[in-house]
């Protein structure tokens, strides 16, 4: 076995092992190529260092260290002779890194938090909004003339203050820029714009952008900050309530209620009340053992599992049944204009897929649709609403969605059969069924078992069929998080993130997801083993 | 197959004259038995096959916007569905998906390309390691780490706007991520089927692997290349979920964010906005898949599905 296979393996690594020319005696000049490569790199390092330092102003961290790491591989490897593989390979590596490895990495670690609605930042953004929720103007504080200003569209507000012109921004608290013998508001701002009253009066957004603008006095939030209702006085606000970060309590000075910080992320009062804010904290395996304690969620997941696996298994089965049969039939060659009908069936699988689902949600809408309009003599199916219906439908919609795929690779799988085999069997006297049965079929299984496998993985995370079709729906009675009859599990992890819109769970969602990846590794696996694909490199 | 004819001669020439209606008689049905039948067959399944497509067909060219006015088969030919959309962001999405499409799609086939030349014709250190790690990572969906793009992509946009969230650059970064783990197999094996004699006579006669690359493999591959931009062309066209995130603003969106929103309120009166929108938005895609269909098959057999 061994033998054969290295001889054919050998040819190919002989090429590269003849010594080569010095390539400072093969320098023909610096050619197009090279300078090509150097701005195409010139580019790459000039938007790479604009990276590096906006990333080290945000203070984004992990951004900063990637784009140092990447420039520096890129340049690196495209600098020196060292390895010429890596040239060819390094964009889709670093695309491949940063879009699907860290993302797959980055699902595992929020997986471990609480991230979500009321859990988004840090605890010193939690504080802050904390103490804006309970910002009162303070009792006879004095008011400062004030100025709307500008700076590369973000507001800030500049007044004056004991002859100084303080200027500050939401991000930015006050700060002295210019000394003024004036009282009024101020008239020039240094390094800002002010913006005229009049624009100010004709702009409703700006109006309210004004309005809710608050410009922290100093960097200690309970200092409080500057607001102003009219655009042209401000006053100090401050909170009610005070932050101590020495004892980690946020205390509420009107009724004296004192409010915690716990491990969950929240600001808990002693009668168990909550602060609404809080901030993401890593909980341990506590999104996993939710997705099985929890008796709501976890029946209703249960169901969705369980759909998922049938919804795949049978969007596999009967495609494939079909597809097969169909191209058994129609590889007859007394069958004539088998051009045109191949064309006219796979044209399901030409149409783009979205478009098929939605097309199909209106076909067989209850009322209107005109699959009961026309089939069902104007009856009143609900398809849509009824579990069982839509499940049946959506499994309908995805067998014509996807029988034309099986249908050309069947065809492709038999018309590739030995005909010399066949032709035996069939002076053997071995009748056609015979043939089909221990010829046909074996060696068509065998081709497109490995598809066969790959398809299920697709059809077990096929989100846009499901949510196209009828979002999921309809809602399982009771389930959390509007989870529906028709929800796989993908989708189910879509109601539970809340990305678009809702209240958002994301640890949740992506414990959930991890869990999906685990189920796909294993199909992966029977994947490797089925096909022994890797032994062919 | 044809023994079944052969024989049927031979049988019938062995019988008496005077029986030629009896036996064209009997052919008749024989030819019904095994041929005609499927003929009928295939009326019903064209007919499955087709329907939903005649269908919308005709609703794009029924005046009336709503659903139920459609069902009227061919009823009415009138073009305001197609002018109406000019009133709608219609021509925004198209262009927009356009745009994410190609860009992905020429992205994919150039890393596709490189990755593949390079697994199939230098031999280097971790090349088999790396061939296994893509043929794992193909096997995870990018669209279920969802909830990680969106947080990536929240925080990326602090940094650089122009990759953050509402960004087709952002957009086709993340399909871009996905390219390396679904075309490299398919490329690989055509690129391998490539005479590596190629190579070397046009090493002696003192090409660069660049050159190599550029001026004679890549014309050779071109078939494959041709498939695997359509592939990923239609993936991106039919990505719902991440777009979904990503896009935020309505002038950003893709046709599959934005045509969903037409006809997801099962009473909104935009069907035949949606039937028009359909039939313009799938020419293209059908005339793309018809005039490489060889290839594509023979891509499909190599792995790749419907996205």
């Amino acid at each position: 076995m061994s033998v054969p296979q290295g001889t054919a393996t050998e040819p190919a690594t002989a090429p590269s092992a003849p010594p080569r020319e010095s390539h400072a005696r093969a320098w023909k000049g610096l050619g197009w190529g090279f300078l090509v490569k150097l701005v195409i790199l010139a580019v790459i390092n000039a938007f790479g260092v604009l990276t590096i330092i906006a990333a080290a102003q945000v203070g984004s961290w992990i951004v900063l260290v990637g784009s140092i790491v990447i420039l520096l591989v890129a340049d690196v490897v495209y600098f020196t002779k060292r390895s010429i593989p890596l040239k060819y390979l390094l964009p889709g590596l670093i695309f491949l890194f940063v879009f699907q490895v860290f993302i797959f990495g980055y699902t595992a670690f929020i997986a471990f938090t609480n991230y979500g609605t009321g859990h988004v930042g840090t605890q010193e953004q939690a504080v802050e909004a904390a103490l804006i929720q309970g910002e009162r103007r303070v009792e006879g504080s004095p008011t400062y003339p004030l100025a709307v200003v500008e700076r590369a569209g973000v507001l800030g507000f500049a007044i004056t203050d004991a002859g100084e012109v303080k200027v500050g921004s939401a991000e930015q608290p006050l700060e002295v820029v210019a000394q003024t013998g004036d009282t009024g508001a101020p008239a020039d701002v240094p390094g800002w714009q002010i913006v005229p009253r009049n624009d100010l009066i004709s702009d409703k957004a700006m109006q309210q952008e004004v309005q809710e603008l608050r410009v922290p006095v100093s960097d200690d939030p309970n200092e409080g900050s500057i607001r102003t209702r009219d655009g042209s006085t401000g006053a100090i606000y401050t909170s009610t309530l005070v932050w101590d970060e020495q004892a980690q309590t946020i205390t509420d000075t009107v009724n004296g209620t004192v409010y915690s910080a716990d491990d969950h992320g929240n600001f808990v009062a002693e009668d168990g009340t909550k602060l609404p804010t809080g901030w993401a904290v890593t909980v341990g395996w506590e999104n996993f053992t939710r997705l099985f304690t929890d008796p709501a969620l976890f029946e209703a997941l249960s169901v969705v599992a369980v759909w998922t696996v049938v919804f795949a298994v049978l969007s596999v089965a009967i495609p494939f049944a079909m597809g097969l049969i169909l191209a058994i039939i129609y590889n007859d060659p007394r069958v004539r204009g088998r051009k045109f009908l191949r064309t006219l069936f796979i044209l399901p699988y030409a149409f783009p897929a979205f478009m098929s689902a939605l097309l199909f949600r209106g076909m067989f809408n209850s009322e209107f649709g005109v699959i009961n309009e026309l089939f069902f003599f104007g009856a009143n199916i609900d398809w849509l609403g009824d579990p069982w219906l839509a499940r049946g439908a959506v499994l309908f919609v995805n067998i014509w969605l996807t029988y034309p795929y099986y249908f050309l690779v069947c065809t492709g799988a038999i018309q590739a059969l030995p005909a010399d085999a066949l032709e035996a069997a069939s002076i053997d006297g071995a009748s056609r069924s015979r043939q089909l049965r221990s010829i046909i079929l074996p060696l068509v299984l065998v081709a497109t078992a490995p598809l066969l496998i790959s398809s299920f993985a697709f059809s077990f995370n096929n989100f846009t069929v499901i949510y196209m079709f009828n979002n999921g729906g309809p809602a399982i009675p009771g389930a959390p998080y509007a989870l529906g009859a028709t929800d796989i599990l993908i989708s189910a992890i879509w109601d539970i993130s809340g990305v678009s819109g809702g209240a958002a769970d994301y640890g949740l969602a992506s414990a959930l997801s991890i869990i999906v990846f685990i189920v796909v590794g294993v199909i992966a696996a029977i994947a490797f083993r089925q096909t022994r694909k890797l032994e062919e490199f | 197959m044809s023994e079944t004819t052969l024989t049927d001669t031979v049988r019938t020439t062995g019988q008496k004259p005077g029986q030629d209606g009896s036996r064209t008689a009997a052919r008749r049905r024989r030819w019904i038995l095994e041929v005609g039948w499927k003929y009928l067959l295939a009326v019903v399944v064209l007919f499955y096959a087709v329907f939903p497509l005649v269908y919308i067909l005709s609703a794009s060219f029924n005046p009336s916007t709503s659903l139920a006015a459609s069902n009227a088969i061919f009823s009415a030919f009138d073009l305001s569905n197609y002018a109406a959309l000019a009133d709608t962001s219609y021509w925004t999405w198209f262009a927009n998906t356009l745009i994410v499409g190609f860009a992905s799609a020429i992205g994919a086939v150039l890393m596709g390309a490189a990755a593949a030349y390079a697994f199939s014709r230098f031999r280097f250190a971790g090349r088999r390691g790396g061939l296994t790690t893509l043929l794992i990572i193909q096997m995870f969906p990018q669209a279920l780490a969802f909830v990680a793009i969106f947080l990536m992509l929240l925080s990326l946009g602090e940094v650089v706007p122009a990759l953050g969230l509402n960004s087709k650059l952002a957009l086709i970064c993340v399909y871009l991520g996905g390219a390396l783990g679904v075309n490299t197999f398919l490329m690989y094996g055509f690129f391998n089927t490539i005479p590596i004699e190629i190579d070397e006579s046009a090493k002696i006669d003192g090409a660069t692997h660049a050159q190599i690359f550029w001026r004679l493999i890549i014309p050779l591959v071109t078939p494959i290349l041709a498939v695997v931009a359509l592939l990923s062309f239609i993936a991106a066209f039919g990505d719902y979920i991440v777009s979904k995130i990503v896009l935020v603003s309505e002038d950003n969106w893709t046709l599959a964010v934005g045509m969903f929103q037409w006809v997801s309120n099962q009473l909104s009166a935009n069907w035949g906005l949606f039937a028009a929108g359909a039939v313009l938005a799938s020419i293209p895609v059908l005339v793309l898949f018809f005039s490489l269909q060889r290839y594509i098959v023979g891509g499909l057999i190599a792995g790749s599905v419907k996205g």
